[in-house]
């Protein structure tokens, strides 16, 4: 019974909906015959359909507009007395012999109208009387419905009346008076709706509400529209009026559109002026109003406003909105105690995104704002709700996206602290937001002291924020920790001194992140370090002086220890490629024991740590591409290094990979350049080392699997033997290159299915080589394929 | 056939006629039959002079022992129907008896008559004016002829005209206060007042404002009331709260009302209430009923 049908209620409808037009059938004939009595008749008996309680607001809503038509045609009727000859003072009095109360008011209200508009009475009491004879319809939705129609009808009326007359400030309160009246009545009703029927179908009814509350708005909307309505009007009268029924309905729903909508029909400049008012209201209203999000479109409104045209802002400043705005969040939050942390950095957010786009250039609101926020999170226990969590991120990022410049955000105070309240996850979340807007705007960070600043910000990324580990995300780890080696290289000043500091700060933060994050962050800083060093060379020249504080061998310490840190996490590979990247950079500095030193780590690092023997391959060459490029050592000190290079290559444990080291150790011994070490002697000595090494492995291979392996081996010594060749090495002779070749062919005999495409293009290249002639050309000549 | 005819008809044409007829007000009368006649209105302590005129059929003479013109109040009771009580009766005699043997016209006058009662159609009476013209005969019965005219008499508005106000209410359930504007009402008049909810535990529906007359006749232990709801008028529509002030504003003049009547010849009154109707959603109905006196305003 009491949830009814939509079917049913579709056929009360359109039964209501047949009685209109059957009744307005009669009206119109009445109409046209001018028969005054009948057109009362029936037009009583069409609006009596609207007495209907069974209808939902919607039904009722096209019900009400079918006998609205109609009623428009009945007041064209009414304002012509020579249609009915009867004034309309008579027509006033004469509708209201109507039994029925519903039908009554409608008709007085059209005779109303026309009556205000003959002015033949003072526009003041007829619409008091209106609005008064209006209070007999107690039914909600009948009372606001008949109530929108003195609205919408009196709508024009009221407009000229409250424009017309310019200068008469009494008519144009009354027009207000009445609309403020009419609202407040509206709104009473509409409030009421909530407590009709049982409490289950609530929400049902709710959404009904919903439906209406444009009826009531539209009140506002008039109000907007009367131009009579000055700023000193609105400032004494209508906003006071209108708050006060806000405030006293007790209502969320209604406190929550009302509010929305004063902000939205009102001119800005309004609001601006009576700001103080209106923020007053808000703590006022039910604890379950949105109210952040009515503070939230006030001010999305004002910064709008502020922002069009620049005279604006001065009355900005001058009725000071940030520090109302300010007080009046703070009220809000201090009032609703239930409000959800969300819901209260929701505020603090608008509220920032308010005064960036006002004042841009008050650092010191943005930090108070902040400020706010902190105390507020500090009250409360740390954030587990996701929403407010993302609401904090929001209110950070609001600074970085606005100033495009991230270091305008390193200078409020009290950033750090705000993120300081944030969970790991969403301090790492930030800690990112921050790292790309660097990484967006290329902005260079220049000074150690917002270095400082920024890793204490981004310290989630840095280090273990507590012994709780987090579930990681092996991908997002990774992800964070580039981004923050990415980030070291916007760290960047052109003064070395200052320089060096941010490369302190920077590895003092780093230094701490532990084994998992030192390999992501450590290369960064040292090739940052790197670059510092490269620079200083460049200017050696022009400082000199025991003072300078940035040398490179300042820096050269720094380094080690940094690669230091990663061996023993351990990663010794990468330690191993720093440590050599390192040396090449003493090398570059001359400074010879610097150089060795980090040589001596290197070869530490390879006989300790790396044992894995394809690491060591590839440690192995690392080290002899570095070592054959240094120029810096002594004869005594390179003889050192070369021989424990070439003794480590020997040991490798497969052959093809010893020989292949030995053959590579050949170019320790011949460096090209003008100072460069030419051991012919030495290089044949590694070459035959290698052929050794390559004979054992064939010999190996044929036991293994009863055949021999391939020659690649040989082809690529023989290569080795005819680059030293032709680079003139006295010792590798035109004989030698014939008999490897031999050698070769031999070797290849055994295995005749395959022809080795390597050894091909290398014969072929001899051959190229013969014919060439010239001085190449005749040092060839002599071996013959 | 014919003078079988000529024998049931009334033998004269009898009309009476005002001598101020075309110039005095003519009203509405429903006569027994259902039928409404328009008939002069007069008021008391006016003469009522005219003209009777008698008009034999033609070629023949009424003989008759006199004709007289007589003024009667009379009061009807209809459950003894055909019983009148006159209250007033005045004679004028018009003619001496004799023969009239063509058209005859009497001048007439009863001079500043008292007539202190109105007309009145009720539920169980009736007060009627009239003159009643008799042609008294030896044979054939008396030719009488009957015209009504209506009286109504005017007050002066009343020199104290207090509100009435009163507030009312079950415990715990329903308070209310209701103001009347006036107790005492001309027929044209308008009830302004308004109705406040001083308490509402009880979900209302409507509430009306009636217009009821109690006409009572009879006196001690046979009395006799009627009571009619003249009126029936919505003031309210929907549930109040508390606070609520309801606006009453009712026209009277759409309604057929008459004066209070106050024990007129001892035989009836007619008395009128406002009733106040409070009906709830189960349909029941909380009602408070004041008299109030009705009078006829002398139109401006």
């Amino acid at each position: 019974m009491l949830l009814i049908g939509a079917e049913d209620e579709e056929k009360w409808l359109a039964e209501g909906i047949a009685g209109v037009q059957h009744n307005a059938f009669y009206l119109h004939r009445a109409l046209d015959s001018n028969n005054l009595r009948d057109a009362l008749k029936y037009s009583a008996q069409m609006l009596s359909e609207l007495r209907t309680s069974k209808l939902s607001p919607q039904k009722y809503y096209e019900l009400y507009m079918r006998a609205f038509d109609e009623l428009r045609i009945l007041e064209m009727f009414f304002k012509d007395e020579s249609k009915h000859g009867v004034s309309v003072v008579d027509l006033y009095e004469l509708v209201q012999h109507a039994g029925n109360i519903l039908p009554r008011l409608y008709l007085l209200c059209t005779v109303g109208s026309v009556y205000i508009k003959s002015k033949e009475a003072p526009a003041k009491e007829l619409l008091q009387d209106l609005v008064e004879m209006c209070h007999g319809v107690q039914h909600p939705i009948r009372g606001l419905f008949l109530r929108s129609y003195l609205a919408q009808i009196s709508r024009d009326k009221l407009i000229d009346i409250g424009s017309d007359y310019e200068g008469d400030a009494d008519t144009v309160m009354d027009a207000v008076e009445f609309i403020l009246e009419n609202f407040t009545e509206m709104n009473k009703l509409w409030v009421r709706m909530q407590l009709e029927g049982p409490g289950r179908v609530r929400e049902k009814r709710e959404k009904e509400r919903s439906a209406l509350q444009e009826l009531v708005g539209k009140n506002l909307h008039v109000l907007s529209q009367i131009e009579g309505v000055d700023l000193e009007i609105y400032k004494e009268t209508v906003l006071p009026r209108v708050l006060e029924q806000v405030v006293n309905c007790k209502d969320d729903l209604s406190q929550y559109y009302l509010m929305d909508c004063i902000i939205q029909v009102f001119p800005d400049e309004y609001h601006l002026q009576t700001l103080e008012m209106l923020l007053a209201a808000c703590p006022q209203v039910q604890p379950t109003v949105d109210i952040k999000t009515v503070l939230s479109r006030l001010m999305d409104r004002l910064s709008k406003y502020a922002a069009s045209s620049a005279d604006v802002l001065t009355e900005f400043l001058q009725v000071e909105a940030f520090t109302k705005l300010s007080n009046a969040i703070e009220k809000v939050i201090e009032v609703q105690v239930d409000m959800p942390a969300v819901g209260a950095i929701t505020l603090y957010v608008s509220l920032l995104t308010f005064t960036l786009r006002v004042h841009p250039d008050r650092l010191d609101y943005v930090d108070q704002v902040l400020g706010a926020c902190v105390k507020k999170l500090s009250s409360i226990p740390k954030l587990e709700d996701s929403r407010a969590t993302k609401q904090v991120v929001a209110l950070l990022s609001a600074p970085l996206e606005k100033y495009n410049d991230t270091v305008t955000a390193l200078k409020i105070s009290n950033y750090p602290r705000v993120m300081d309240h944030l969970d790991n996850g969403t301090n790492k979340v930030m800690a990112m937001v921050i790292i790309e807007s660097i990484m967006k705007n290329n902005t260079c960070i220049s000074t150690a002291d917002k270095v400082e600043v920024l890793f204490e910000l981004i310290k989630g990324l840095i280090k273990d924020l507590d012994s709780a580990t987090d579930e990681l995300d092996e991908e997002d780890f990774k992800d964070e920790q580039n981004s923050v080696a990415k980030l070291i290289h916007m760290l960047y000043n052109n003064e070395p001194e200052e320089m060096l500091k941010i490369i302190c700060i920077v590895w003092k933060h780093t230094m701490a992140g532990g084994p998992k994050r030192l390999p992501f962050t450590v290369p960064s800083l040292v090739f940052s370090a790197l670059r510092l060093v490269r620079q200083l060379q460049g200017q050696e020249g022009d400082i000199v002086g025991e003072e300078v504080p940035a040398t490179p061998k300042k820096i050269f310490q720094l380094l080690s220890q940094m690669i230091e840190a990663l061996s023993a996490v351990p990663s010794p590979e990468l330690a191993l490629r720093l440590y050599l990247q390192c040396a090449e950079a003493a090398n570059g500095c001359d400074l010879e024991y610097v150089a060795y030193e980090f040589f001596t780590q290197v070869f530490v690092l390879y006989e300790e740590e790396i044992a894995n023997s394809k690491a060591q391959v590839t440690a192995i060459h690392l080290i002899i591409g570095a070592l054959q490029r240094m120029n810096v050592f002594s004869v005594e000190n390179r003889d050192t290094l070369t021989h424990k290079t070439t003794g480590y290559s020997a040991r490798l444990l497969k052959k093809p990979d010893q020989c292949r080291a030995v053959y590579a150790c050949s170019h320790l011994f011949w460096v090209d350049g003008q100072d460069g070490i030419r051991d012919g002697e030495r290089v044949l000595l590694c070459l035959k080392r290698a052929l050794r090494i390559a004979n054992a492995a064939q010999q190996m291979a044929s036991i293994a699997r009863d055949s021999s392996g391939p020659v690649t081996l040989f082809v690529e010594i023989l290569n080795k033997y005819l680059y030293y060749f032709e680079k003139g090495n006295k010792q590798i002779t035109a004989a030698a290159i014939q008999h490897l070749i031999e050698l070769i062919n031999t070797e290849m005999q055994g295995d005749s299915a395959t022809s080795d495409a390597f050894l091909a293009s290398t014969l072929r290249y001899i051959q190229f080589q013969k014919q060439r002639g010239g001085v190449m050309g005749a040092k060839f000549e002599s071996i013959k394929l | 056939m014919n003078f079988l005819i000529g024998a049931f008809k009334p033998a004269c044409n009898i009309s009476i006629t005002f001598s101020d007829g075309k110039s005095r007000k003519q009203v509405p009368m429903k006569k027994e039959n259902g039928k409404t006649i328009m008939v002069s209105l007069f008021q008391s302590k006016e003469s009522i002079a005219g003209k009777v005129s008698i008009e034999p059929l033609q070629g023949k003479k009424i003989e008759h022992l006199g004709v007289k013109v007589e003024l009667l109040g009379q009061i009807e009771m209809y459950f003894d129907r055909g019983n009148f009580y006159d209250f007033t009766s005045l004679v004028r005699e018009l003619d001496v008896p004799g023969d009239i043997y063509e058209r005859k016209t009497y001048p007439f006058e009863f001079s500043t008559v008292e007539m202190p009662y109105e007309t009145y159609n009720g539920a169980n009476l009736r007060l009627r004016y009239v003159l009643k013209v008799t042609v008294s005969r030896n044979y054939g019965g008396s030719i009488v002829e009957y015209q009504d005219f209506m009286v109504r008499n005017y007050s002066p508005p009343p020199s104290i005209n207090n509100s009435i106000k009163m507030e009312v209410g079950i415990e715990d359930c329903l308070h209310i206060e209701f103001e009347y504007n006036k107790s005492k009402y001309h027929l044209k008049d308008v009830i302004i007042g308004k109705i406040y909810f001083l308490l509402v535990r009880i979900k209302i529906k409507n509430m009306d404002l009636e217009i009821r007359r109690r006409e009572s006749t009879g006196s001690g232990a046979n009395t006799h009331v009627e009571t009619e709801t003249l009126a029936k008028f919505e003031l309210m529509d929907g549930a109040p709260v508390r606070g609520e002030s309801i606006p009453i504003r009712l026209f009277l003049s759409p309604y057929e009302l008459t004066p209070t009547y106050r024990n007129i010849n001892n035989k009836f009154s007619v008395k009128y209430y406002l009733n106040l109707v409070l009906v709830d959603e189960e349909d029941r109905r909380y009602f408070k009923q004041q008299e109030i006196a009705i009078y006829r305003q002398q139109d401006s």
